[in-house]
């Protein structure tokens, strides 16, 4: 059996309120709140990035079981420090799992951190590691006053994968992949650009729709059969919606429902709300994981948790609920500040 | 080893010399102290600079033959090193100078130092004044000099219960004296409310507590107790010891952070060379590049108890008239700290107040002198002790 | 700090790898070649032990100087901290109130950003320290 070995998350402490965007922008704030579903958001601190949200993600992971014999780190975000150094071979000297491993970097909007698991479940599987690890972490940036602003935020996740010792086993992963421009960022340019209402109905939802329910029509699973499921979060509203025409109730996806306290966080955006579901999950209980990314693609996973959680030191870290419990509220100006926003001189 | 004696002085004002390069205020000081001797070019056998930064502000190396060709010295091939020791460059040349003289391998030598900081920007300065801590352990990581000796301070407190206003003290004490010295860089004087209200650099220790950027140069001359006697008919005063200490340059590699191990060291060598006690001291130049580093050194050359020392400042030692003067030349807060210059220009004040030469700042009748030169936040200490020659 | 003399120290800027000396014990970081203690003894021999990141504040002081490094995050709080194997260590203390810090305080070290080059340059991490 393949899944994961141990997971781990990191969300900044700084926080900013929709109010504090809106006020600077003139929008209202009921009204962002109410169409969003978000109240707040993660932003990183001046000292903080994709690699060090990685790599205490990474060490968080490796506090609640220590790693036997990882062969591969793989990176995902759309954020990543360099756009030539992957933030796998920071993460990788920074672990200790340097210098016999092989890593490289992922991108594809939010869901680099999930090609990443694919990846290594497959090196798992086929025996060429013993132990992966796939990182998914953002410090993404939203243009000012644009509505993105108000969701973009900064945080990941790391899972080990391996085939012992497995607490959560992915019996299953399918995904769809098509070139729909939904949402891109074009080289050299600061901030992505969107296609507006165009990112809704033939991206996001159609690819999470199709790729749940194709998922599980390949397990023979219906909703009613899954304890949790989570879906990715730009906003609370699309995996809200996507459980509700899919059949999940609210109490499903509850826990992991991340997005209106933190953010999106990106590549961390479905996969912190999967480790949000970790911190509490049982022995038996399953779980669809469905991310999205932009551009676009959705990878699914079919996850069942095993006895083994039983064993696991998940105390040895902080859990993502109470990672989001602590907060420092911060106003726009030093937002713009810490996200490098403001033309510093020579 | 010989008796060694300084029968020549000369320094320039300390402060911001903006007319003056280092090559100006070198030969400045160089020249003023071949004068008070009164001797020639070519009784001169050997030059020894003391310099710390002139290779990053001025981007000039080589500064043993800079000081023999400004000097004039050049055409005679003398011998001509600079020696970096940090803050303690200057006191370290004149260590040298002496160990020359002792061994008798020169019969008179010319100690100076020279330190060239205001050409180049603020935060340059601070960036080369930082050269003098670990680089790679204190620097890298945001520590500076001032706020090693903040975390100093704040563990010096805590330990020995010591308010504030009696580290503020310090340089309150050495305004005092720097106002009636002519080569000071700052004559005003100050009180311990403006030390605390001062713009903070690093809590508890505000820009009062720190001594300033100087450009200067200070000089001495050095030679055999034979020569001095042809030479001059007073004023002749004698280095009873020299002595040089190092220490871990870390200041987290120290066992204790309120204690200059290296002070402690260095003294007690220069008390057994010159067969003195700290009771027998009648002054003292200490190296108050920070309030807490005086504090902390008048503790660690045995004066005053272990976190004693603010209380004993408090009940007015220090003065030129109680039982131990502290600075009179201003010291480093009042005088200045450029920075190679320092060391020999406590010296040079040694010799002032030695020789009854120090006018409104003159210690009465004062039999001997000890200075203290520290390097980085105390990863050397330089302790010299001079008496007058009757 | 240039390329090679910051990428020779990963392993005390990422993991805190000291020197521990076999005759005495004792633990250093920076890692050294030769225990002051036992000199020609420990030549050759010492070996390489990654710190526990846990400490206790020793001292702490807020720097409001100018350094321009040091800019977006001035002012910052430095410690030094007494770490659980033993050697002490001066870095920031980051993701805490001034008036919250104490002497004694528990203290973790954590990975962060501490300077970089220029825009273009290489970005230097390092460790920072946070209230356990």
């Amino acid at each position: 059996m393949v899944g994961i070995v141990t997971y781990g998350s990191y969300i900044p402490r700084f926080r900013i309120k929709v109010e504090e965007i809106a006020r600077v922008w003139g929008e209202d704030p009921e009204d962002i709140k109410n169409g969003l579903y978000i109240y707040s958001k993660s932003v990183p601190g001046p000292d903080e990035d994709t690699a060090t949200i990685s790599v205490e993600s990474l060490r968080n992971a490796m506090a609640r079981k220590k790693p036997s014999g990882v062969g591969a780190i793989y990176v995902g975000s759309e954020s990543h420090p360099y756009a030539v150094k992957p933030t796998a071979t920071i993460v990788a000297e920074a672990t200790g799992f340097a210098p016999e491993i092989t890593a490289a970097d992922y991108e594809f909007a939010c869901k680099a951190g999930t090609a990443a698991m694919q990846t290594v479940m497959g090196m798992v599987k086929s025996g060429m590691i013993k132990e992966g690890v796939a990182i998914g972490a953002d410090t993404s940036q939203g243009a000012p006053g644009d509505a993105l602003e108000y969701s973009a935020a900064a945080g990941g996740t790391a899972f080990v994968i391996g085939n012992e010792n497995v607490i959560a086993e992915i019996k299953a992963t399918y995904s769809i992949t098509t070139d729909t421009p939904d949402f891109w960022r074009r080289e050299g340019q600061d901030y992505p650009r969107h296609g507006g209402r165009f990112t809704g109905e033939p991206a996001y939802f159609r690819h999470v729709l199709d790729t749940s329910r194709k998922m599980m029509e390949i397990m023979k699973t219906k909703p009613e059969d899954y304890t949790y499921a989570v879906f990715h979060q730009p906003n609370g509203k699309f995996p809200s919606r996507a459980a509700k025409t899919l059949g999940f109730k609210e109490s499903q996806i509850k826990q992991g429902l991340i997005v209106p306290y933190i953010g999106n966080t990106y590549s961390g955006s479905m996969i912190t709300g999967l480790s949000a579901i970790l911190d509490v999950s049982k022995p038996g209980d399953r779980i669809l994981a469905v991310s999205f990314g932009s551009g676009a693609g959705s990878d699914a996973f079919h996850i069942e948790i095993t006895k083994e959680i039983e064993n696991y030191k998940k105390e040895n870290a902080q859990s993502v609920w109470s990672q989001i419990e602590r907060a420092k509220f911060i106003d726009y100006a030093y937002y713009a500040k810490f996200k490098r926003k403001i033309k510093m001189g020579e | 080893m010989r008796d060694v004696v300084i029968v020549g002085v000369g320094q320039t004002k300390f402060g911001e010399h903006w007319e003056k390069s280092l090559r100006a205020l070198a030969v400045e000081a160089g020249l003023k102290a071949i004068e008070d001797a009164g001797i020639y070019s070519k009784d001169i056998e050997a030059i020894y600079g003391g310099n710390m930064s002139a290779g990053s502000t001025t981007f000039q190396d080589h500064i043993g033959p800079l000081l023999a060709d400004f000097t004039g010295l050049a055409i005679n091939r003398i011998p001509a090193i600079r020696i970096e020791n940090g803050s303690a460059s200057g006191a370290a040349a004149f260590h040298e100078g002496f160990l020359a003289v002792a061994s008798g391998n020169y019969d008179t030598v010319l100690v100076g130092g020279v330190e060239k900081l205001t050409d180049v920007s603020m935060e340059e300065i601070t960036e080369v004044l930082s050269g003098e801590v670990d680089r790679e352990w204190e620097l890298f990581n945001g520590a500076t000099l001032a706020s090693l000796a903040g975390l100093m301070a704040r563990r010096y407190m805590v330990e020995y219960n010591t308010k504030r206003e009696q580290i503020a003290l310090m340089p309150v004490l050495s305004h005092k004296h720097g106002s009636l010295n002519p080569y000071a860089q700052f004559k005003n004087t100050i009180k311990v409310e403006d030390v605390l209200k001062s713009t903070m650099v690093a809590d508890p220790l505000t820009m009062l507590d720190c001594a300033p950027v100087s450009d200067g140069a200070s000089a001495v001359i050095l030679t055999t107790m034979e020569n001095a006697k042809k030479w001059r008919k007073d004023g002749i005063v004698r280095v009873k010891a020299s002595s040089v200490a190092s220490d871990y340059i870390a200041l987290q590699s120290r066992e204790n952070i309120t204690r200059f191990d290296s002070t402690v060291e260095a003294a007690r060598k220069a008390y057994k060379m010159a067969g003195l006690e700290p009771k027998d001291i009648s002054l003292v130049e200490i190296h108050d590049a920070y309030s807490i580093f005086g504090l902390i050194a008048l503790e660690d050359l045995g004066f005053f108890r272990k976190g004693t020392a603010g209380k004993y400042l408090e009940e007015g030692y220090g003065n030129l008239d109680s039982k131990l003067p502290i600075n009179p030349s201003g010291g480093l807060k009042a005088k200045g700290h450029p920075v190679g210059a320092t060391g020999v220009g406590q010296i040079v004040e040694a010799t002032f107040q030695l020789r009854k030469e120090a006018d409104k700042r003159q210690v009465p009748d004062p039999k001997n002198a000890l200075t203290l030169n520290i390097g980085g936040s105390g990863g050397s200490s330089i302790v010299h002790i001079m008496e007058v020659v009757k | 700090m240039t390329i090679p003399r910051f990428w020779r120290e990963f392993e005390q800027r990422y993991r805190l790898v000291g020197t521990k000396c076999p005759s005495c014990e004792r633990v250093y970081f920076p890692p050294r070649d030769v225990c002051p203690y036992c000199h020609r003894e420990s030549v050759g021999k010492m070996k390489k032990h990654e710190l526990k990141p846990t400490g206790k504040i020793y001292s702490y002081t807020l720097v409001r100087q100018d350094i321009p490094d040091f800019k977006s995050i001035k002012p910052y709080i430095m410690v030094m901290v007494e770490m659980d194997d033993g050697p002490k260590i001066t870095g920031q203390l980051t993701d805490t109130e001034y008036d919250e810090v104490k002497i004694g305080m528990p203290v973790k070290a954590v990975f962060r950003r501490i300077r970089e080059e220029s825009d273009s340059g290489i970005i230097e991490y390092g460790y920072k320290f946070v209230p356990l």
